[in-house]
């Protein structure tokens, strides 16, 4: 834990998955920020954007959660998601539907200027790239659809994975194409989501890689879901490890 | 409407279809590889593309937002020009308009190049029953006729064809006696088609763009059978969707500049043919009689609507050419005409969510689409506005409703959440996975789970969550304070509230 002074108070938004499933990823991510001198805090308050709920369809039923993050964060400065899917929910969607409410319409729009993506916020807002870290490993980078292209976060992952010491970055080929997650699509949709995710682990093999990371666990569970049980089949000759970026830079 | 030809089968059963044909599906994977390759190469290369697109949307929205008046300039031209004109509000007026034609010329025999909106309207079928002779000359077109086969691609629809296949259907179907060779191919289809294009009663075409200005019509084409179905036969038929209107040639000019790269691939395409009306006094060639049938067939009800973005559509196929799920499901997965992304927004909107809302959840709200439109439509912005419009109006099954509203409940609630997550799934899926991490096969037996697990393993939830570890590890939560038009946050609930 970091024991200077810190520089900047942020709230932390690591996404109800990870709160649920990959509690080790948040707390990769809390000890690279504050190793970068940031107060972390959690808002008690926090549980899902309502992403999943929303893209599926369900807009009354998401409205309560939205104003539930609202809630717990617009009252920070700073924002950090470790999620850019959920992120592009809170800055791009949220708007839609609460930008005439006299209440949360003027926070959202004042807490939308004050979020960050973790990556974007490391080499952005703090102005770091080396982070530090160390990791003897050939690496490859899955680019996700929301925080690639809805986010338009395309540089900050690769600058920080570049300047790990130890750390061959590799390309795998497509690295922009859909992982087939898509929230409940690989539920409603599972045979073609299973295609698609089939064929990522595929261009992941070919790239050489010993490590595949991301910086959205949605797809790294899905990634990582497929690739050991292709593993176990046979259908990868080798064992890949299944990262998220925040891991790599607290290794 | 005949946009949607397989209604026999459900999108499970057709995704089942198409993902069982291991022949169709790699022939797509190879195809959209190679054409979004080629495509991505000539983007990059050329300048201002972005405000190619950017101009593009503003031209076609201009149209679209003028519709009436470009549709009055544009008939009155064409009118001019010695085009006989027809409206066509549904796709039954246009079948009329059609037949009223053939049997005013005494027509026998017609000769096609490739054509969404016949396609759409379903103009085969009805030439068909009148006892006329229909030829597809577009060489994909005539593979897919011979075939009896639906298309698979909105451009190239012979797509999950390849030469083995299409040398082997021609033996069968039409007396070819050649190789595999592909100009042998084409070599003997010509000879076929030339003798159809000399002796049809009527050539029948669609239309890319139609100029206002000019009251011409467009023919983009890499084979030249365009340019004989217009020119030879006695009785030109073009089919033009009241969404194919340009103001006029200097607009046409930036169509025509992200049209064939965002098609194909290609800075232009072999043939590229601007026409005006039929052959004039001292003119050899060219029909004796131009119609034109300007149909709308459902795209007025889009506008006014978010929908309303589709009239731009120039049917490039670029999103088809990078969309993740068409790779895998080809167009025949769709069951629609019209495939991949545009298709999933244009079949549902003009077909109705009474017959196609389940094409909206065949995507994965990836947004590679958008990217790639040339006139910028928000494809999986629209595909989304598809499914908040299925969900509002309960067109999907009341079971999935209780499902989303009862997790929607769970995840809008503190306690809920932490026992539904940190207690019943965390400590379920240790015992089904029999105190493992992850769970692999054993929850195949559960309905939905078993979608993810039958071909995927799922790490388990964990009893101890993120928010446990941080409020133990880092002095507390923090809770934010709201009063008068402003929050505060401050720290120190250490007991991760909602503990239960």
């Amino acid at each position: 834990m970091f024991k200077g002074a810190y520089y900047m108070r942020i709230a932390f938004f690591p996404g109800c998955m990870v709160d649920m499933m990959y509690p080790e990823v948040g707390i990769a991510a809390v000890e690279v920020l504050e190793r970068l001198g940031c107060e972390v805090e959690l808002p008690k308050d926090q549980i899902c954007c309502g992403q999943m709920f929303l893209n599926s369809g369900y807009e009354k039923e998401t409205i309560p959660m939205m104003k539930q993050v609202i809630d717990a964060y617009s009252g920070y400065e700073t924002i950090v998601s470790l999620s850019g899917s959920c992120l592009h929910a809170i800055v791009n969607e949220y708007p839609e539907y609460l930008d005439d409410d006299p209440d949360y319409g003027p926070r959202l729009a004042r807490m939308r200027k004050n979020c960050w993506e973790f990556t974007d916020f490391i080499v952005n807002k703090l102005g770091v790239t080396d982070v530090g870290a160390h990791l003897n490993a050939k690496v490859t980078y899955h680019k996700s659809c929301h925080l690639t292209r809805l986010l338009g976060v395309k540089e900050p992952p690769l600058q920080l994975l570049q300047a790990v010491d130890g750390l061959e970055y590799v390309v795998m080929e497509q690295a922009d194409r859909c992982c087939g997650f898509g929230g409940t699509f690989s539920l409603k949709e599972p045979e073609i989501s299973t295609e698609i995710v089939r064929e990522k682990v595929r261009t992941i093999d070919a790239s050489g890689a010993d490590v595949v990371c991301g910086a959205d666990i949605a797809c790294l569970m899905n990634i990582k879901g497929a690739l050991t049980r292709m593993r176990r089949e046979g259908k990868v000759s080798r064992d890949i490890r299944v990262m998220h970026i925040a891991e790599i830079l607290n290794s | 409407m005949p946009i949607i030809y397989n209604k026999e089968q459900n999108l499970q059963e057709r995704v089942e279809a198409a993902l069982a044909d291991d022949f169709k599906h790699n022939a797509i994977e190879t195809a959209q590889n190679t054409f979004h390759a080629k495509r991505s190469l000539l983007v990059e290369a050329l300048p201002m593309w972005e405000e190619y697109r950017d101009a593009c949307k503003a031209i076609r929205d201009h149209v679209t937002e003028n519709l009436d008046y470009y549709v009055r300039e544009f008939a009155t031209n064409a009118e001019a020009a010695g085009y006989q004109m027809h409206y066509a509000p549904t796709d039954v007026d246009a079948l009329h308009a059609v037949l009223d034609i053939v049997e005013a010329t005494g027509s026998l025999s017609c000769v096609k190049s490739k054509s969404m909106m016949t396609e759409e309207i379903g103009v085969n079928d009805l030439l068909e029953d009148i006892g006329v002779k229909c030829i597809e000359t577009d060489c994909a077109e005539a593979i897919i006729q011979t075939a009896g086969d639906k298309p698979s691609h909105i451009v190239v629809p012979a797509l999950h064809f390849d030469r083995k296949a299409i040398a082997e259907l021609f033996r069968q179907k039409r007396g070819y006696t050649g190789t595999e060779v592909p100009e042998e191919i084409t070599h003997f289809l010509r000879q076929v088609l030339r003798e159809e294009f000399l002796s049809a009663d009527i050539g029948m075409r669609g239309c890319n763009f139609a100029v206002a200005e000019t009251g011409s019509l467009t023919i983009v084409s890499n084979e030249g059978n365009g340019r004989m179905v217009d020119s030879i036969p006695e009785v030109q038929i073009a089919v033009v969707g009241i969404d194919r209107i340009v103001p006029d040639l200097a607009t046409l000019d930036v169509m025509m500049s992200l049209l064939p790269r965002s098609a194909v691939g290609a800075k232009i395409t072999s043939y590229f043919t601007i026409d005006k009306g039929p052959r004039r006094e001292g003119e050899t060639d060219g029909p004796r009689e131009a119609h034109i049938i300007l149909v709308d067939n459902g795209r007025h009800n889009l506008l006014g609507t978010p929908f309303q973005e589709m009239a731009r559509c120039m049917r490039c196929g670029a999103c088809l050419n990078t969309c993740p799920v068409y790779r895998h499901i080809t167009g025949h997965g769709y069951g629609s005409i019209y495939p991949g992304p545009m298709g999933i927004v244009l079949t549902t909107a003009l077909e109705g969510y009474e017959n196609a809302a389940q094409l909206p959840y065949a995507c994965t709200l990836c947004g590679a689409c958008d990217d790639v439109c040339p006139s910028k439509i928000p494809l999986h912005s629209l595909v989304h506005e598809h499914r908040k419009n299925i969900v509002a109006g309960g067109y999907n099954s009341p079971v999935e409703r209780g499902i989303y509203k009862g997790a929607a409940q769970m995840m809008g609630h503190m306690p809920l959440y932490r026992i539904g997550t940190s207690k019943v799934a965390a400590y379920g899926m240790k015992a089904l996975s029999m105190g493992g991490d992850s769970l692999t096969t054993q929850a195949n037996w559960i309905p939905v789970v078993n979608g993810w697990t039958s071909s995927r393993d799922i790490d388990n939830m964990k009893t101890t969550q993120f928010r446990d570890w941080f409020a133990k590890n880092r002095n507390g939560l923090s809770e934010s304070v709201h009063q008068e038009g402003y929050t505060t946050a401050t720290r120190g609930d250490k007991t991760g509230r909602g503990d239960a």
